[in-house]
């Protein structure tokens, strides 16, 4: 049991997580349901009565309990991770972005899941912090609604189907991505 | 309680996105300056894999557990909005270092610090509902 234990605790290869993210997508169809986490906001701006404001909201949020349900095992999930099933939180990523990292100024590169100098606890109230949680957050929200879907709606499961438009919404994350990794984002760590 | 296979499903995907490191904001940087292979080869198979389960499921005209044929069409047409929607998106997405999925994920896994992006993006979604009608799609 212990050996099982410590192999499940190394980091899984990109061989495991992909086709266990293809079942998930998959589980989710065979119980009648479309694979989408950024559907969750729309739903959680519904319960806040944001139907009063825009039609956009008034949909029945009970169609959607299934996924906050989801929601909440991926919140659990993350916590079972942290606790019982990861020996070492440091995740090795390629010298080259350790390289480029370290000379935008981001310390420790790799040392954790996130960089604590932006995620810490201790350091949330700083300019920097803020804009990585409140303007970063803000895009996301904004920007799937616009494009109707996320990775999970647009990346995997539209690309399975082989829609047209969500390649073109892919394209778009990755012009977004690039263009805030390659141009904006020296400037951000600097606040 | 038959809501409970979503929260079991649920906690399938938060456990492979922790341990396949999809979570972390390293290697979403990583994936943006193509400098490993470990998240194309991630969504890659996924979607290699997910080709071949969907034109299974469309050539066996399989029935899910309520006894509906699956359909599963996921977009919406028009160039504007799903380049411009999508390219906000990536914006956010090299900031946050997480897509909607992992930003949940992450609040289990690193701490409540993450409600603060979720809480940003529930606005972001409210201000494209009171302001979609003025933007192109």
């Amino acid at each position: 049991m212990t050996k099982i234990i410590e192999f499940i605790q190394q980091p899984w290869p990109w061989w495991v997580a992909g086709p266990l993210i293809t079942y998930v997508m998959f589980a989710l169809l065979y119980f009648g349901k479309r694979f989408g986490l950024s559907s969750n906001f729309r739903t959680a701006c519904t319960m806040l009565g944001a139907g009063r404001v825009s039609d956009f909201f008034k949909v029945d949020w009970r169609e959607q309990k299934w996924n906050l349900i989801f929601v909440l095992g991926t919140i659990i999930g993350g916590i079972i991770s942290a606790q019982f099933l990861t020996a070492d939180a440091s995740v090795s990523i390629s010298a080259s972005t350790i390289a480029d990292l370290e000379a935008i100024g981001i310390a420790n590169p790799g040392a954790s899941f996130v960089p604590e100098e932006i995620f810490g606890f201790e350091n949330i109230w700083s300019l920097r912090s803020l804009v990585f949680l409140i303007g970063g957050g803000f895009l996301v929200g904004f920007g799937t609604r616009y494009a109707n879907g996320c990775t999970s709606g647009h990346a995997i499961s539209g690309l399975s189907n082989l829609q047209w438009w969500s390649l073109v919404a892919v394209v778009g994350f990755f012009i977004g991505g690039l263009a805030m990794t390659h141009f904006i984002l020296p400037y951000l760590v600097k606040l | 309680m038959k809501y409970l296979r979503f929260l079991f499903i649920g906690i399938l995907f938060g456990i492979v996105l922790s341990k396949g490191e999809i979570i972390s904001w390293f290697r979403i940087q990583e994936m943006f300056r193509f400098q490993a292979f470990h998240m194309y080869g991630v969504i890659g198979s996924a979607v290699v894999l997910g080709v071949i389960a969907i034109q299974i499921i469309k050539r066996t005209h399989l029935k899910d557990n309520s006894g509906h044929l699956i359909s599963m069409t996921t977009q919406e047409p028009g160039y504007a909005r799903n380049l411009i929607g999508g390219t906000i998106f990536g914006l956010g997405w090299a900031i946050t270092g997480a897509c909607p999925g992992p930003l949940f994920i992450l609040l289990g896994h690193e701490g409540w610090v993450f409600i603060i992006p979720i809480l940003s993006a529930i606005l972001g979604t409210f201000v494209y509902g009171v302001i979609y009608k003025r933007l192109p799609h």
